[in-house]
């Protein structure tokens, strides 16, 4: 994996220095932050005053605020001053087929049983206009739109539909809420706008795949996806091919809203650039998302596979505020080498008869170190509220970490709460009892981890699940033994 | 040429030499019992066949096939057909026991230049199979011993075993925990699978496994040595007499 990656790095290194240099001049604004980089940017996307205002006040706020340090992870000061905040797409000098690809990237493809035009689109290979994804992308989009679907770009919906975007933005997670999640507001570059009208089910998983311009929506992607009353709709975000990025952070907010008997499903799998066995490089994933089940009777249901990043920094949650609604969180998050990961969610139960259900599955190989903190909180007006919380750590070798922190604040004596934590070894009996079987030990590391990651992954969508299963094969290649 | 020839055999676990020389040979088509008091090494014999970790030798031979077993890995002696049915069988949790079975049989098969069984080819033989153990075709579906009553993770081993189809089995004290019900229908499975190419080793406390799997011959391992050997009939003078009556005696060291 991190062999791959490094080739994966001598790619994209030589692409800078071809393709990059001469056509991108003009292009990028100067390095660091300031208010003028800020309405820079919101010039350049030609957005609303409303839209400037916004940013600007985040700015301002950012400014007062403080990097936080709770985290149970290490990493070097940030210079926010040393940063580009927008860059128009880059110009990159294409390899003109797979050929040209580097053997080890396509072995890993391989693996991850990624389809040829899908490998074409990840490594920038040059193809005709008529390319599949697109024209695919197209054709549904107009399905979409016959039934009222809105799926488009950040930037789009921005100008397309301000009153949307007005109303929901920052409606869930404030542009104040935290360091990251406010700098994101202030400089924000693109995302995913979702909106599914009243009582209209989304017949077709939504993802960044079939976006047009999906690539490149750089370090600080914004997604916003809001639920009419009783609809459903599932997104998938991410994508189980190594992603390499020049930049090393990475600040994303996600805000869902589900209004009364709506459902939002919400998948992800990250596998950003880890950095190499060292420790060097790699991306920080300091991620704010957040769901708000307004209505009764709504449902928000998160699920991540995380084996990608330096720091992966996330705490996917839900505000249960609609009686009886429910919020779900699945997660399995591996480290490996020297990755650190501190990831959880939080249950904020504001509703009567609210649910909620915890499930997370942390492994960690090498030097890796694990952390799971999560929040459930009963507020007052709870009725009869209930939480399941569920945490499992997997650990391979001895010289990696899993660490829990669950945090329980009950203000509601009808609360019912329950709480399992396992930790475990992979087991030399249950590596000998497979190989007396017969078989290899890379494939028993396989089915014991699969086996442990089973009740996340039963949540994933169908294909989602297969990929993320190889996914996790090739990250943890070779930690044993 | 013998299926399994072991001499002077010495292992140890950690700093303990547990085994202090075992001589056998077992042909294809023999059953042979191991039996002793505990501590007696019969346990640490059947692992260091299988090439579990921790389990050092530090002198003597294994020959199977003819060839040097002490040079394989683990995997590469169970695709060559060592079989070890385990006394505690191991959990899984997660994956599943149609899931785990296929994979071990293609394994396996893949490595005698068999094809790989497709999913219905592997339901049918298992199917098959179970019936002979008298298992409900849930169990497939169930964890690999995830929540398993004792009699069913014994039961399981010897599905295993049965699917494999190995050239020698190894029975790790698998009579113990069993109830008399369960314990005749693994024997009756055992049974099932005896052939002339096929050869046993059940490593037992008790004589009782043995009224149901009758062996061609008993050893009686103490100390790590093996005291005496004989047919059938020596198993019924232990089980009458106690293993106190062969360590006793003026231990010697009988081959096979």
């Amino acid at each position: 994996m991190t062999e791959t990656n490094q080739a994966l790095e001598e790619i994209t290194g030589q692409e800078y220095k071809y393709g990059f240099v001469t056509s991108i001049e003009e292009d990028r604004i100067p390095k660091g932050l300031n208010e003028d980089i800020v309405r820079l940017i919101s010039a350049k996307k030609n957005e609303p005053p409303f839209m400037l205002e916004w940013r600007l006040r985040a700015y301002r706020h950012w400014l007062t605020m403080q990097e936080p340090t709770w985290q149970n992870v290490r990493y070097p000061k940030i210079d926010y001053n040393d940063i580009y905040y927008y860059s128009a797409p880059k110009q990159k000098a294409k390899p003109k087929s797979l050929d040209e690809v580097d053997p080890e990237i396509r072995e890993t493809f391989n693996k991850l049983g990624i389809s040829l035009a899908e490998q074409e689109r990840l490594t920038g290979v040059a193809v005709d206009a008529v390319f599949d994804s697109v024209s695919v992308g197209t054709t549904f989009k107009g399905k979409l739109k016959e039934m009222g679907i809105i799926f488009c770009s950040f930037s789009e919906a921005v100008l397309e539909h301000p009153d949307l975007v007005k109303k929901y933005l920052g409606s869930v997670v404030p542009y104040s809420d935290n360091y990251f999640a406010t700098l994101n507001s202030a400089v924000f570059s693109d995302g995913s706008f979702v909106y599914i009208p009243k009582g209209v089910r989304c017949p077709m998983e939504l993802s960044t795949y079939f976006r047009i311009n999906a690539s490149e929506t750089g370090q600080f992607e914004r997604t916003l996806i809001v639920a009419d009353e009783g609809s459903y709709v599932s997104y998938l975000e991410g994508c189980t091919a190594p992603m390499r990025d020049e930049n090393q952070l990475h600040a994303a907010v996600v805000e869902l809203v589900a209004l009364g008997d709506a459902q939002i499903k919400y998948s992800t799998v990250q596998n950003w650039y880890p950095g190499d066995k060292e420790g060097k490089g790699g991306i920080y994933n300091f991620v704010t998302k957040r769901g708000k089940c307004a209505g009764e009777n709504s449902k928000i249901s998160w699920t991540q596979v995380e084996t990608g990043s330096a720091i992966t920094w996330k705490y996917p949650s839900c505000i249960l505020q609609g009686d009886n609604s429910v919020g779900e969180f699945y997660s399995v998050a591996v480290t490996n080498n020297y990755q650190q990961a501190d990831t959880g969610t939080k249950m904020i139960h504001i509703g009567k008869n609210t649910r909620s259900t915890i499930v997370s599955k942390g492994i960690s190989a090498g030097h890796g170190q694990n952390t799971y903190r999560g929040l459930v909180k009963i507020n007052k007006g709870a009725e009869g509220a209930r939480n399941y919380s569920q945490c499992d750590s997997l650990l391979m070798g001895d010289k990696c970490g899993a660490h829990t922190f669950p945090y329980i604040e009950i203000k509601n004596s009808s609360a019912q709460m329950e709480h399992e934590a396992t930790t475990s070894k992979i087991g030399e009996d249950q590596l000998f009892y497979c190989k007396q079987r017969g078989i290899s030990e890379e494939d028993a590391v396989n089915m014991i981890v699969n086996g442990f990651c089973k009740q996340v992954f039963k949540e994933l969508p169908m294909e989602f699940a297969v990929e993320a299963q190889k996914l996790l094969s090739v990250s943890l290649e070779g930690s044993v033994g | 040429m013998p299926l399994l020839e072991i001499k002077n055999l010495h292992a140890r676990v950690e700093d303990k030499e547990i085994l202090k020389g075992i001589n056998l040979t077992v042909n294809a088509g023999e059953v042979h019992a191991i039996m002793g008091p505990n501590g007696s090494g019969k346990s640490t014999l059947a692992n260091v066949l299988a090439g579990r970790d921790n389990y050092e030798v530090t002198s003597g031979e294994v020959l199977y096939e003819g060839k040097n077993l002490l040079d394989l890995d683990v995997e590469e002696r169970a695709r060559a057909g060592i079989f070890l049915a385990f006394q505690y069988p191991i959990e899984i949790p997660g994956v599943t026991n149609a899931h785990f079975l296929k994979t071990a049989l293609n394994a396996v098969r893949k490595h005698r230049g068999l094809e790989e069984l497709d999913a219905m080819d592997f339901l049918a033989l298992v199917k098959e199979k179970m019936k002979l153990l008298e298992m409900d075709p849930g169990f497939l579906n169930r964890g690999v011993n995830e929540g398993f009553s004792g009699g069913e993770k014994k039961r399981n081993e010897i599905l295993q075993m049965a699917m494999l189809d190995p050239k020698l089995g190894l029975l790790d004290e698998t009579d113990s925990g069993l109830d008399i019900d369960s314990l005749k229908i693994v024997a009756n499975g055992v049974n099932a699978l005896r052939s002339p190419d096929r050869a046993f080793v059940l490593v037992t406390h008790y004589q009782r496994l043995l009224d149901y799997i009758e062996p061609d011959f008993v050893h009686v391992l103490s100390g790590g040595k093996i005291l005496t050997s004989g047919d059938k009939e020596l198993a019924k003078h232990l089980e009458e007499r106690g293993y106190g009556w062969v360590v006793g005696k003026d231990a010697k060291a009988v081959g096979v």
